[in-house]
């Protein structure tokens, strides 16, 4: 009711004006009836009423709610002033703009990043099921830990209390013919139960049953809503339809929703395992494990159910006649569940809260720029408060009128700020890590939308508030009597303004030191000797030959090596080779210990285990890695099967103590198994990328017996082909390189282009971006303290404008005063770097996780930033200066 | 007119609302009408001023305790009339009752049972 009148006061007044005028119509119409004369009458009536304007006023203020009046006033006020001084406005306003935006872009990411949670139902019953073997020494070179083995999965999920659903998966690729050319696709291969924990349902069709997952039944496929519509056009007869896959036909029973992953992995087809369990052994560590944990259950309850699982899982497999399954026991398998967020999300929330960090900093300085701003106007509005404060207003309506502008202010730097967020939020995406967690849920939602107008409020208050203590005090006095003329100026006056450019520049030196480390870390990492050379002209591509298409393996191996002597054949190509992965590629390779024959070990030791690789001749010598001593194989070894190997350099010197030790010793994968001799040792090659130190190697043929296991030939059959051409990545030789692969066989995609460069880079990407993130930061700070401390100065030399002139009239030299000036920017810039520095040896520590090379205390970056900013210091209070030794001192002394 | 200023009592603001909701129990009028009953009423002793009469009206109309419309008086001219609302009605009985208790609770301590009085 009262909203209702509060709107329509207008039409509330215009009807009391009626009401009273016939209130006097009736009193004169009596009067006159009484016996008075007409205008008498109505002059009698009048008095009788009193003051009508009063009346009107006393109503339309019952009408009125006061606080939103007041405010209204307000704002109107606060729009007229920014009108006034159009410099300041656009000014605070940008600034004001690209620190909100900033921050909301940022927010953005980190919201949907890490805040928020997964697209599952709910997604705080999934977890992850790792776990560590610190018994099994040499894993800890590799990957996260242990992963799951397929007799695993079977114990675990039979016997345990504690999940609703669990299920392993792996990621992988796949070949499809028959639809258009044929294309590798990304697949996840399922257990049964990780669809059934994941809960979400299909978009059409079904998922993959138990049924699905016989080794003898009818093998099915689900596809991604991508692939759906791509290759089917979204047609929903395309359940039921076949399509080959690794060339045998599999019949389409679903399709999953868009934007589905299976926790990180994106893919084009979901296919089930379908493991024999006839054939399982205790071994295959290589599948992960997601669960569904019942309502109720911990994390904790989970870890001892697993665990108490572990010994059924020895007493019901083995790996083999004459093997001990309790063996395992020694590496002392523990399980570390972990929410599936947390999976998801991985190490990069480390990155991106340094990222919001740095740029609330940044907010910050800019907030300090504004307040100074705000500062200098509220100075130069003394005389108008101090009026006001005159005619009645309290210190709190006026502080509150100055708190309305702020925040005006603040709200409008608010909205610019959200439309640069979304041009900002591209850009983050662009140069961020390519593999950003959640990339495709990244988007400004309501969350984000809240904390942009937050971020708003609250700056505007803190803007608002310093001027608005200061000056709406009682020195009304002093101001009215006209503005400060005396010839010093208060020095109290200048204190806020001189604390907020010291804390400008402390801050800046955070964010400079933060930059400097990054930029040694980046510096550290480059010199880092990867394993392989000039990686812009080393091109790489995945082929896989799955033997549905080709049964044998030495066919696989001589259909690999016609392509690569194919590609040798065409111009402008060095060298070719290829291997199960490249360096730094990410696919697992695998791994085992390795027993010297040579040297002894007491029963039932196990050696450390290394990492297993394989690859083909000429395939160091293409990528530019280092054979220390001995050689390569050879294409005659390889067919003719002979037990030759290489080793890295640091297991030869493990084992040996020195490379050309190595040559000629013998060694094997474990006991029943062919010695292999070493006819090479390879510098170290920095697989799991530059941060992480070179694993153990031991470099077998791509074809051999025993590749899978005791007893069969087998060839590794798909691998990462490296070509080294001063044409790489040119679009004619990709298609020269195509048709190569083709002349082979028309049936095999070539997948993952790209050159060793481009995986060089993407492995650095978390510290590449950190590094632009905190570089742009930097810079934006460096800027805003130059600002900050030339408005200073600049401001001091207007306010001292008499005291120049009559230390010019007395004799005062233009050095001198450009000295006294620049020398207080310096005290300000000092006091800032005294202040910075112990605040950024603090924080700098927090980001000691992406530091590499370089102690979080680097000497260098510590002394030269703080010589960045003395250097900026003096160049933004030299102009001002200038400024001051120019006056004309007659000029100067005439204003007084 | 008889108009006494000695003899005129001030109203406070509570009693101009109950008058003027006691006014409005006969029936429906306007604001001139209200203030002249009161004023005859009271034998002239009760004056409203003009200046409070129309502020107490438009307060009881947004407590809900009385209701308005626009009317064309006996005059012909249009006045607006003031009538009292169910809510109104029973908030003169309590008033009314709160008033009783008072002027028995002053008449009590004024001219005391049992003492010697005048």
């Amino acid at each position: 009711m009262r909203w209702s009148r509060y709107f329509r006061r207008a039409k509330w007044d215009r009807e009391r004006l009626e009401e009273i005028e016939s209130h006097l119509e009736i009193e004169t119409g009596e009067n006159v009836a009484s016996g008075m004369e007409h205008h008498q009458a109505r002059a009698a009536a009048r008095r009788d009423l009193g003051n009508a304007s009063l009346i009107r006023e006393a109503i339309y203020d019952m009408n009125t709610i006061s606080f939103l009046g007041t405010l209204g006033r307000d704002l109107r006020h606060g729009l007229r002033a920014l009108r006034r001084d159009p410099v300041f406005a656009v000014v605070a306003l940008l600034t004001l703009a690209i620190g909100i935006g900033a921050n909301t872009a940022v927010f953005s990411v980190v919201n949907s990043v890490l805040l928020k949670p997964l697209r599952y139902p709910k997604a705080e019953e999934l977890v992850a099921l790792r776990q560590v073997a610190p018994g099994a020494a040499g894993l800890a070179s590799f990957a996260e830990g242990l992963r799951l083995s397929p007799s695993m999965y079977f114990t675990y999920g039979e016997h345990n209390r504690a999940f609703q659903s669990l299920g392993v998966w792996i990621t992988g690729t796949a070949n499809v013919t028959g639809l258009a050319e044929p294309e590798q696709v990304r697949t996840v291969d399922v257990s049964d139960g990780v669809l059934p924990a994941l809960l979400v349902p299909p978009a059409i069709g079904r998922w993959l049953s138990a049924a699905d997952q016989d080794p003898r039944g009818p093998e099915r496929v689900m596809l991604s809503y991508g692939y759906w519509q791509r290759r089917f056009g979204g047609d929903p007869s395309a359940i039921g339809r076949n399509i080959r896959v690794d060339s045998r036909p599999r019949e389409i029973v679903g399709v999953m929703p868009q934007g589905f992953r299976i926790v990180n992995a994106d893919f084009d087809l979901i296919m089930p395992l379908a493991f024999d369990r006839g054939k399982l052994i205790l071994a295959g560590f290589g599948f992960q494990g997601i669960a569904r944990l019942k309502p109720g259950v911990g994390i904790q309850q989970a870890d001892a159910d697993v665990a108490r699982m572990i010994p059924v899982w020895m007493d019901s497999w083995s790996n083999g006649p004459g093997t001990n399954p309790h063996f395992y026991e020694t590496w002392k398998i523990t399980p570390v569940i972990r929410p599936l967020k947390q999976e998801v999300v991985g190490s990069v929330s480390d990155v991106l809260w340094v990222v919001m960090g740095t740029i609330g900093l940044v907010m910050l300085i800019a907030c300090a720029n504004v307040t100074n701003l705000l500062l200098v106007r509220a100075e130069a509005r003394q005389h108008e408060l101090a009026l006001r404060a005159a005619i009645g207003a309290g210190r709190a309506r006026i502080m509150g009128s100055l708190l309305v502008e702020s925040l005006l202010l603040s709200l409008m730097g608010g909205v610019l700020g959200v439309a640069l967020a979304y041009g900002g939020q591209r850009l983050l995406l662009a140069i961020g890590p390519g593999n950003l967690p959640r990339l495709n849920e990244i988007s400004i939602d309501p969350r984000t939308l809240a904390f942009t107008v937050l971020l708003s409020m609250l700056t505007g208050l803190l803007l608002g508030l310093i001027p608005a203590l200061k000056y709406s005090g009682p020195k009304i006095a002093i101001a009215l009597r006209g503005a400060g003329r005396t010839s010093g100026v208060s020095r109290e006056r200048h204190r806020a303004r001189n604390l907020l450019v010291v804390a400008q520049v402390a801050m800046a030196l955070v964010l400079l030191v933060g930059a400097g480390l990054m930029i040694r870390t980046f510096q550290a990492m480059r010199t880092v000797d990867p394993g392989f050379t000039d990686a812009r002209r080393l091109q790489t591509m995945r082929i896989s030959i799955p033997d549905s298409l080709v049964a044998e393996p030495e066919r696989v191996t001589r259909i690999q090596n016609e392509i690569v002597d194919k590609l040798a054949a065409m111009p402008g190509v060095s060298a070719v080779g290829f291997a199960n992965e490249m360096p730094m590629e990410g696919f697992e390779s695998a791994w085992d210990a390795i027993y010297a024959q040579d040297k002894t070990y007491s029963d039932g030791e196990i050696p450390p285990l290394r990492l297993y690789k394989n690859i083909s001749p000429g395939s160091l010598r293409a990528a530019g890695t280092r054979i220390i001593a001995g050689r390569e194989l050879t294409w005659q070894e390889v067919y003719s099967q002979r037990p030759v190997v290489l080793i890295s350099d640091n297991l030869a010197r493990e084992l040996w103590g020195a490379p050309s030790a190595a040559l000629g010793k013998r060694i094997r994968e474990f006991e029943g198994m062919p010695w292999w001799e070493v006819i090479g040792v390879v510098q170290d090659v920095r697989e799991n990328g530059v941060q992480a130190k070179a694993p153990e190697t031991v470099y077998w043929p791509t074809m051999m017996k025993d590749l899978y296991g005791p007893g069969s030939l087998g060839a590794v059959r798909s691998v990462t082909i490296v070509a080294r051409s001063q044409r790489a990545a040119t679009e004619a030789f990709l298609k020269e390189i195509q048709q190569a692969v083709w002349s082979v066989n028309a049936n095999l995609p070539v997948a993952s282009v790209r050159t060793m460069e481009d995986i060089y880079d993407a492995s650095l990407a978390r510290t590449s971006f950190t590094l632009v993130m905190l570089g742009i930061a930097g810079a934006m700070a460096l800027v805003l303290g130059i600002i900050g401390i030339y408005g200073m100065i600049s401001y001091a030399v207007s306010q001292r404008t008499s005291e120049i002139g009559i230390r010019l009239a007395l004799g005062a030299q233009q050095t001198q005063l450009r000295r006294m000036f620049v020398r207080s920017g310096l005290i300000l810039a000092g006091i800032g770097v005294l202040i910075g520095l112990p605040a950024a040896i603090a924080l700098m520590r927090l980001m000691k996780s992406l530091l590499f090379g370089i102690s979080a205390l680097d000497p260098i970056t510590y002394a030269a930033v703080p010589m960045i900013l003395v250097v900026a210091a003096v160049l933004a209070s030299y102009l001002p200066a200038r400024r001051a030794a120019s006056v004309d001192p007659v000029d100067a002394l005439k204003a007084e | 007119m008889n108009r006494n200023p000695t003899s005129r009592i001030e109203l406070l603001q509570g009693t101009l609302d109950v008058l003027i909701l006691r006014t409005l129990l006969a029936g429906p009028t306007h604001g001139h009408a209200i203030a002249k009953h009161i004023q005859r009423t009271s034998e002239d002793l009760l004056q409203v001023e003009t200046g409070s009469l129309y502020p107490a009206l438009h307060r009881l109309e947004a407590q809900g305790w009385i209701a308005a419309s626009w009317e064309l008086s006996d005059k012909g001219k249009r006045a607006r009339y003031y009538r009292l609302t169910p809510r109104g009605r029973k908030q003169l009985a309590t008033e009314q009752s709160k008033w009783e208790a008072f002027s028995r609770a002053m008449g009590l301590i004024l001219n005391p049972a049992g003492e010697e009085g005048r």
